[in-house]
């Protein structure tokens, strides 16, 4: 057996764990109920075995039918771009608004082509004044401004 | 006529200076977000949603109708300068578009694209007024088979219509509906998938999940291709079209708005379909098809303004049934229920002010787009000029906020990442989000409506085969897939999608 579509062999793959899982996951877990009365489990377990079936008829395609490879991965964009927004969503209530929209522009700018950081500074500070007169003063939007343990600080 | 008195009460529920600010606002903002490279209307919505949180109802749909508009035409800005389609819809435009662009006639390619799109929005707005009633006098008679099977048609119909493999189309909107039952059993109140953390207790949010697939994912994959983008500056002068592109551009209008019109109403069809549907008739109808693809302004003309009726007309199965027919109709209603109105039949009824604001609205917010944008051209250009590095930062920043303000908690930004890696992965494996989006949102109504028909017809699954409307729903769904998986078909299907990437 070999792999002709490496892209539908993936996806397959992909379709039948979620379908799997979601289906063993609801039937261990949940009441079945009858077909009636369903019970939470009814659902997803149908749902979960379909999708498994139809991953399978990927899954078998993929072997049948040639089809483009899996195009190049590109981990670093992938990663930092996810990394920024988590930490800008965790950063924001211990160290506000401010820190948080530089941590998110530094980490995203460091994963794209060129980080020169003169740029990425003075990005950073239109964002976060724009952030600040738009967001919380203009759509009053209840975020804090400055970090938790500054007491006094000059914006709220 | 009952029709004109409907569309009086919408327009004087429109026509509220408040709700002209609105309109304006969105419209702006749309355009604005939607001009930039690589962002579609689905990601500019879905950024813009939270903004609206705070407005009445009406308002709030108003201003979202208005980003919708804006989003729209924005992407048809970035599509003819810079040859970037903001989304699928202006792939089209491209082709014609931007060889006008590169022949010094940016500016009535421009022209014409807003000016077909506002004839087309002026007719989608009658279809609307016209055909939406009797549709809802029918959906109210709907009992839950018959939604069901609507929901299964609307969702295979959605699938077949949209480009790339039907199976793993089909795979992805069962993902969608899986995911979108996370959180608490309406029924039982057995928390489901929740994998003991608290915050899934209410399931996920469908504007994060869209954020994270439209968004996050398409910035992710933008950034693999080196910057190379070729702008049009100061180049745009003559902003007016001469009396031969009228001669030549009028007949496409027509057409493409019929067109657009009538595809806008299926589930699925909308902007994508019709643009691309336009396009070709308007290669087959011309007599120098050879001008296509090197600047002719029929390819313009036809895809803008059929794009722009199907934007509108999708509204249709929105508002008279509660069903959406692609993702930013899945948007809407997600900001209807936000604003605690349950999408479906009874809204024209419950809330006309509502619903024939709405209607009024577009054909405001159309109006607005012709007279804002125009004399704006200059504005977008400058804002093309910017660089992605600068863009692609200022647009995480926009989202992050947006997420961060649907419920100032910082775990909605882990599950947008989340959706953004799984999205990218998506891309890459070729799979769709748009249909997973769709499932994603008729989840629960499905769930819903198939546990109640079942215990209507005590537990008998052939109840959806002996009620008529919803056997005809079925069988419906049914063609569709044959006919699909048809090979002569499949092949036809395929080809439709491919115009030309040269």
């Amino acid at each position: 057996m070999r792999i002709k579509s490496p892209r539908d062999f993936w996806a397959g793959l992909m379709f039948i764990g979620f379908g799997l899982f979601a289906c063993i996951w609801a039937v261990t877990n949940y009441q079945m109920g009858s077909a009636v009365r369903m019970g939470p489990a009814y659902f997803p377990a149908v749902l979960g075995g379909l999708l498994a079936l139809l991953g399978l008829i990927v899954l078998i395609e993929s072997l049948a039918i040639t089809g483009p490879p899996v195009a190049k991965i590109n981990l670093r964009p992938l990663l930092l771009i996810s990394a920024g927004c988590v930490v800008y969503g965790y950063l924001m209530k211990p160290l506000g608004l401010v820190l948080a929209t530089a941590a998110l522009v530094f980490i995203a700018a460091w994963g794209g082509h060129e980080f020169k950081w003169k740029e990425v500074a003075i990005l950073s500070v239109m964002l976060i004044v724009f952030s600040v007169l738009v967001f919380v003063k203009g759509l009053t939007l209840p975020f804090p401004i400055c970090p938790a343990f500054i007491d006094n600080c000059p914006i709220r | 006529m009952e029709m004109f008195d409907n569309l009086l009460l919408g327009f004087s529920v429109a026509f509220t200076p408040i709700h002209i600010l609105y309109a304006l606002i969105g419209v702006m903002l749309g355009t604005l977000i939607g001009v930039l490279p690589g962002v579609g209307p689905v990601a500019t919505i879905a950024m813009l949603l939270p903004i609206t949180f705070n407005l009445s109802p009406v308002a709030a749909l108003i201003m979202l109708a208005g980003i919708y508009y804006g989003a729209q035409y924005g992407g048809s800005t970035s599509a003819i300068l810079v040859n970037l389609p903001g989304e699928s819809a202006s792939v089209v435009t491209c082709l014609d578009g931007y060889q006008m662009a590169r022949r010094g006639r940016a500016g009535p390619a421009l022209a014409i694209a807003a000016i077909g799109s506002f004839f087309a929005g002026c007719v989608a707005t009658l279809v609307i007024a016209t055909a939406a009633p009797p549709l809802a006098e029918v959906a109210l008679k709907f009992g839950p088979s018959e939604y069901f099977s609507l929901m299964v048609f609307g969702l295979i119909a959605a699938t077949v219509l949209a480009s790339g493999s039907l199976i793993k189309a089909i795979a992805m909107v069962v993902l969608g509906l899986l995911l979108g039952i996370m959180g608490t059993d309406v029924n039982s109140g057995v928390l489901r998938f929740t994998f003991s953390i608290p915050e899934l207790s209410d399931g996920i949010s469908f504007a994060v999940v869209a954020m994270g697939m439209f968004g996050t994912a398409e910035i992710i994959a933008n950034l693999e291709q080196k910057e190379n983008r070729e702008v049009f500056t100061g180049k745009v002068k003559n902003l007016f079209p001469t009396k031969d592109d009228f001669k030549r551009a009028w007949k496409p209008i027509l057409r493409g708005t019929a067109l657009g019109s009538f595809l806008g109403i299926l589930p699925g069809g909308g902007a994508l379909l019709s643009s691309f549907g336009a396009y070709t008739m308007e290669k087959k109808l011309s007599k120098h098809p050879e001008q296509f693809g090197k600047g002719a302004i029929e390819g313009v003309a036809g895809p803008e303004s059929a794009n722009n009726a199907g934007a509108q007309t999708s509204f249709i199965p929105m508002l008279t049934l509660g069903i959406p027919g692609n993702p930013v109709m899945a948007l809407m209603i997600g900001a209807l229920m936000i604003q605690g109105i349950a999408p479906g039949p009874q809204v024209m009824n419950e809330k006309p002010e509502l619903f024939w604001g709405l209607i009024a609205s577009m054909w405001l917010g159309n109006a607005m787009l012709v007279l804002l944008n125009l004399p704006l051209i200059g504005m977008w250009i400058k804002l093309l000029t910017v660089p992605y590095r600068y863009l692609y930062p200022s647009i995480l920043v926009f989202m992050a906020i947006g997420v961060f303000s649907l419920s100032n908690n910082p775990f909605d930004l882990l599950i947008m990442a989340i959706f953004g890696i799984f999205g990218y992965f998506c891309v890459k494996l070729e799979c769709e989000p748009a249909p997973l989006i769709l499932g994603f949102i008729l989840g629960p109504l499905m769930e819903e409506n198939l546990r109640r028909a079942m215990l209507l017809s005590r537990g008998d699954p052939f109840v959806f085969f002996t009620k008529p409307i919803s056997l005809g729903f079925m069988v419906a769904s049914a063609i569709l897939l044959v006919i699909v998986a048809l090979p002569a078909i499949r092949k036809k299907r395929e080809e439709a999608f491919v115009e030309e990437p040269k």
